[in-house]
C-alpha cells in the first residue's frame, strides 16, 4: 500500500512539473513579446518597455520559469496587471466561491445518481428502470445555462425562493452563503447526475452478471444481500473514475453557470483575465486549476486502492 | 434415503423448451455422475435444484430436496434452503469469489446468511470449513484474498463455502474442467472424501466421461435436455444401449487414423531456447529481476511428423510457441524454421509455412469479417493476394469439411466445432509446412473434439503436414502423436516416443502427470 502511494505521489509530482512548464512555455516563450501580447497593437514603446521589465522579461526563460515556479509555492502568484492587486489574493476571493461551489454540485448529483443508479439497475426493465433512464436522457440533453435560466424564471422571478444571482458572502454567514449558491449548484449537478446515473446502473448490471454473484446466490443470499454486499462494492470503480472527473470539470468548467447567475467564481476570473490579457492572472489560475485536477486524480487513485485489495500491489 | 428426486421436470425460457421429463435422483453418500455436451441441459438440471435460473425461466413437474417440494416453495424459503441444505460449486474458480472480499469472509458469509451466531465464531467455523476442504488456515490465511491463491486453491474456497454448513446435498458443475490435471485429480479426491465422511450427497457434473466414470455411483447421461440414459456407472458403461451414450463412450477414447509416414527432414530446429520475463523489483533498491519462463529447451520437428507438447499451465508451452511463430523475442538459444533463423528478417514466403491454431473458437476471429475475408487473411504474407482467392478459399474449405458456400456467411453463424474448422481452414490456406496446434481442441465437447481429431489425421496425409500438438490434455496428445515432449516448469523434462513415454514414464513428473489424467478404463480392464 505505501508502495502503491509513493508511486502515485511521484507521478504526482512528474504531472505538475510537466504541466508547470507547458503552461509556461504556452503563454510566455512561444508566441514572441508577451508584453506585446497583453498590451495589444496599439500599445506605445514606453509603456511596453515598462510592461517588459516589470515581467522580468529582459532575463532569459529558464530564471523566469524558475521564478515563477519558486513564487508558487510560497503562494506568491504574482501581481495582476490590470488590477494591481496580487493575483493570491484574487484567487483566494474566487476559490471561497468556486470550490463550494463545486462540493456542492458535486454532492447533489452523488447523492441523486448512486441511489437512482442503484434503483434502477436493481428493478431492470420495470416502469422505475425505464423512468429513472428517460429522465437521464433529459438530463444529459437539456443545456445547463438554459435549465439555469428557467430555475431563476420560475424559483426566483415567480416563487422568489432564492435571488436571481449573486452570492452574499461568507461573512453573512453559511446558510445565506449556501442558499445563494443552490440554484447555481442544482444546474451544475443536472448534467452530471444524468451521467453518473447512467454509469452506476451500467456498472452495477454488469457487475450483477458476475459468476460471483451466482457463487453468493448459492450461498443463500436473497438478491438485495448480494447487492449490497458483493455487487456494489465492485461496480464502483467506473463510479468514482466518473465523479474524479466531473469533479476536476467543476471546479474549472463552470463559468457559464458563473455568469448566468453572476456568481464570482474562478470560472469568470480566467474569462475576464483572459479578454483583459492578464497573462500572469491566467497562468496562475490555470496552473491553480491544473494542480486541482492532478490532485483529486490522486485522491481518486487512493479511493481505488481502498476499495480494491489487487491494487494495493503495485506492479 | 432418497435425498433429491427430480421427477419429470420440464423447463422453458420464455417459451422456449430447455428441460424435457428430466428424472433423477441422489441419495445420501452417493455420487451421481450427469455427462453430455454443452446445451444439453446438464448445467439447467443442477440450477433448477437451486432455482437459480435465469430470467424468464419456468418449470413443471416435481423437484424434492430434503422433504421439501422445491417448486412450491417461496423465494425467502428458497433462500433458507440454498447453502444450507444444499451447496453448488461452479466451474470458473477464477471469477467465482468476490475479489473485493477476504476468503474467511466469504466462507463465514455463509454460516452468517442461515444462523444467528456472532462473526467471530462464524470466521472459527469458516476455518474449520477451509480445513475440511484442505486449505488450512494455519497455511492460508483467512485474510487472503482471492487474488493471492491459484485457480485450484480458489476451487478449494467455493468448495468450503458450499460445505460450511455441512448441507445434505453438493451440486458440483464441472468443478475440475477449468483446472490442469494434477489439481483436477486433488480436486476431485476432495470431493470424494467429503461425499465418504460426511454423507453427503454428490451431483458431478461433467462433459468427460472419464471424469465421472472413476468415481460415480450412479450416471445420467444427457442430450438436448432429456436423460438419454441412466444407471449404476459399472453396468451402464458396459451395458449402454441408446447410440449417443455408446457414440460418447466411443469418442471419449477415440483413435483417430494416421497415415504413416517416415519422417525424413527437420523443419523446426529448436536449440537451447531461454525467455526471460522482467518482474518487479524485489524491495526499493533490489535490481530488477527476471523471471524465466523457457529455460534452455531443444528440440527438433520433422517433416510429416506430430510431435506433443504436454504440461500445466503456467509450464511455458505457451510462452515457447509465441516464441517459434516470432512473436516473442528469445534471450538465448536459437529457433530455426526451415533453415532459417525466426525473428527479425524471417522472410513472410516462409512464414507462411509456419500456422496456428488457437484454442478458442469464439474468440479468435473478427465478428465483422464474412469467413471469406478471415480465412483469406493469411494471404497478407503473399505479395499479392492471388486472383482465384475465392476459388482457394471454397477449396480450403471443402478440404476441412465445410460447404464453400459458407463463406459469405459471418462466424456467429457457425458453432463451436465448426469455427475450429473454419480456423484450420485459415490456417492451411497458405499450404503451409507445420501447423502449431495450440490447445485447438481442448474447448470442444468429445464428439466434436473426436470430428476434429479425425480430420487433422486426415490433412496430415493430404498437405503432408507437421504438427506440433500443444495440450495439457494427455489422452488427446496420446491419440494423435508420434513423439511427445514434457515440459514442467520452463524445461523440457522428459521427450521421447508417445507410446513409451505413455507406457514407461521415466521422470517422476511424467508418471504423475499420467497418473492423475482421467482414464476411462477399457472393456477388458472393467471384466478383470
Amino acid at each position: 500500500m505505501l508502495r502503491y502511494m509513493v508511486k502515485k505521489l511521484l507521478s504526482l509530482a512528474v504531472s505538475l512539473v510537466v504541466a508547470s512548464a507547458v503552461i509556461f512555455l504556452a503563454l510566455e516563450v512561444v508566441p514572441g513579446d508577451p508584453a506585446a501580447n497583453m498590451l495589444g497593437i496599439n500599445a506605445q514603446e514606453e509603456t511596453l518597455a515598462a510592461l517588459r521589465e516589470e515581467l522580468g522579461l529582459d532575463r532569459g526563460p529558464v530564471a523566469r520559469y524558475a521564478d515563477w515556479v519558486g513564487g508558487m509555492l510560497v503562494g506568491d502568484f504574482g501581481t495582476s496587471y490590470t488590477y494591481r492587486t496580487p493575483v493570491s489574493e484574487m484567487i483566494a476571493d474566487r476559490v471561497v466561491v468556486s470550490l463550494p461551489l463545486a462540493l456542492y454540485a458535486l454532492a447533489l448529483s452523488t447523492l441523486v445518481a448512486i441511489p437512482a443508479g442503484i434503483w434502477a439497475a436493481a428493478r431492470r426493465g420495470s416502469g422505475v428502470d425505464l423512468g429513472v433512464m428517460g429522465l437521464t436522457q433529459l438530463g444529459v440533453a437539456i443545456p445547463n445555462f438554459w435549465f439555469a435560466m428557467l430555475m431563476v424564471l420560475i424559483f426566483a422571478i415567480n416563487l422568489r425562493w432564492f435571488s436571481a444571482g449573486g452570492f452574499a458572502g461568507w461573512d453573512a454567514g453559511v446558510g445565506p452563503a449556501m442558499h445563494s449558491l443552490t440554484l447555481p449548484a442544482v444546474a451544475l449537478a443536472l448534467p452530471q447526475a444524468a451521467i453518473l446515473t447512467r454509469v452506476m446502473r451500467s456498472a452495477l448490471l454488469d457487475t450483477l452478471g458476475e459468476d460471483f454473484i451466482r457463487t453468493a446466490r448459492a450461498k443463500g443470499l436473497t438478491r438485495g444481500q448480494t447487492l449490497w454486499r458483493h455487487a456494489l462494492r465492485n461496480a464502483l470503480i467506473p463510479v468514482l473514475t466518473i465523479i474524479g472527473l466531473q469533479f476536476s470539470f467543476l471546479i474549472a468548467g463552470a463559468i457559464i453557470i458563473e455568469n448566468v447567475f453572476f456568481l464570482p467564481g474562478l470560472g469568470r476570473l480566467v474569462f475576464q483575465a483572459i479578454s483583459a490579457r492578464d497573462l500572469i492572472v491566467v497562468e496562475s489560475v490555470v496552473m491553480l486549476l491544473v494542480f486541482a485536477v492532478i490532485m483529486v486524480n490522486f485522491v481518486v487513485d487512493l479511493t481505488y486502492a481502498a476499495v480494491d485489495p489487487r491494487l494495493r500491489r503495485s506492479r | 434415503m432418497t435425498l433429491l428426486r427430480i421427477d419429470k421436470l420440464d423447463m422453458n425460457v420464455h417459451g422456449l423448451p430447455i428441460l424435457r421429463e428430466v428424472s433423477l435422483a441422489v441419495a445420501a453418500g452417493q455420487i451421481v455422475g450427469v455427462i453430455g455436451e454443452s446445451g444439453s441441459g446438464k448445467s439447467m438440471t443442477a440450477l433448477s435444484v437451486m432455482q437459480l435460473l435465469p430470467r424468464g425461466a419456468h418449470c413443471t413437474g416435481r423437484i424434492t430436496l430434503a422433504g421439501q417440494e422445491v417448486l412450491t416453495l417461496s423465494e425467502p424459503a428458497l433462500c433458507r434452503v440454498r447453502g444450507r441444505d444444499a451447496g453448488m460449486v461452479f466451474q470458473e474458480p477464477m471469477t467465482a469469489l468476490n475479489p473485493l472480499q477476504t476468503i474467511g469472509a466469504q466462507v463465514a458469509e455463509t454460516i452468517l446468511v442461515h444462523e444467528r451466531v456472532t462473526r467471530a465464531e462464524a470466521m472459527e467455523r469458516a476455518a474449520d470449513a477451509l480445513t475440511r476442504a484442505e486449505l488450512p488456515p494455519g497455511r492460508f490465511p483467512m485474510s487472503r484474498y482471492p487474488h493471492e491463491l491459484s485457480g485450484g486453491q480458489r476451487q478449494r474456497v467455493v468448495i468450503a463455502m458450499a460445505i460450511a454448513l455441512r448441507p445434505k446435498l453438493l451440486i458440483a458443475d464441472e468443478p475440475t474442467t477449468a483446472l490442469d490435471v494434477i489439481t483436477q485429480a486433488e480436486i476431485l479426491d476432495l470431493l470424494k472424501r467429503l461425499v465418504r465422511e460426511e454423507g453427503m450427497g454428490l451431483m458431478l457434473i461433467s462433459h468427460d466421461l472419464a471424469v465421472v466414470a472413476d468415481m460415480a455411483d450412479e450416471i445420467v447421461i444427457m442430450r438436448d435436455g432429456e436423460v438419454v440414459e441412466s444407471g449404476a456407472a459399472g453396468w451402464l458403461l458396459d451395458n449402454m444401449r441408446h447410440p449417443y451414450s455408446r457414440a460418447l463412450l466411443a469418442a471419449s477414447s477415440h483413435q483417430p487414423e494416421r497415415p504413416v509416414e517416415a519422417p525424413s527432414d527437420v523443419l523446426l530446429d529448436v536449440r537451447g531456447v531461454v525467455r526471460d520475463y522482467a518482474i518487479r523489483r524485489k524491495g526499493w533498491w533490489g535490481g530488477d529481476g527476471a523471471f524465466r519462463a523457457v529455460n534452455d529447451v531443444s528440440f527438433q520437428l520433422r517433416k510429416g511428423e506430430s510431435l506433443g507438447l504436454v504440461g500445466e499451465s503456467g509450464c511455458g508451452k505457451s510462452t515457447l510457441t509465441r516464441a517459434i511463430l516470432g512473436l516473442e523475442s528469445v534471450q538465448g538459444g536459437e529457433i530455426r524454421a526451415f533453415g532459417h533463423s525466426v525473428g527479425r528478417g524471417f522472410p513472410n514466403a516462409l512464414r507462411a509455412g509456419i500456422q496456428v491454431v488457437f484454442q478458442d473458437p469464439y474468440g479468435s476471429f473478427n465478428p465483422r469479417w464474412k469467413v471469406a475475408r478471415l480465412v483469406a487473411e493469411p494471404f497478407h504474407l503473399m505479395a499479392a493476394r492471388p486472383d482465384d482467392w475465392r476459388d482457394r478459399v471454397a477449396r480450403v474449405l471443402t478440404d476441412v469439411g465445410m460447404e464453400p458456400d459458407a463463406m459469405d456467411r459471418y462466424i456467429h453463424e457457425f458453432s463451436g466445432g465448426q469455427r475450429q474448422r473454419i480456423a484450420i481452414a485459415r490456417a492451411l490456406i497458405l499450404r503451409p509446412e507445420i501447423l502449431i496446434l495450440d490447445e485447438a481442441v481442448s474447448a470442444l465437447d468429445v464428439s466434436i473434439r473426436a470430428q476434429i481429431l479425425d480430420l487433422l489425421a486426415r490433412l496430415q496425409g493430404e498437405y503432408g503436414l507437421s504438427y506440433l500438438f500443444i495440450s495439457h490434455d494427455l489422452s488427446v496428445v496420446q491419440s494423435i502423436t508420434d513423439r511427445v515432449l514434457v515440459m514442467q516448469a520452463g524445461e523440457i523434462v522428459e521427450q521421447g516416443e508417445t507410446a513409451q513415454v505413455f507406457d514407461a514414464p521415466q521422470h517422476d513428473y511424467t508418471r504423475k502427470l499420467i497418473a492423475a489424467a482421467p482414464r476411462l478404463a477399457t472393456e477388458a480392464e472393467r471384466k478383470a
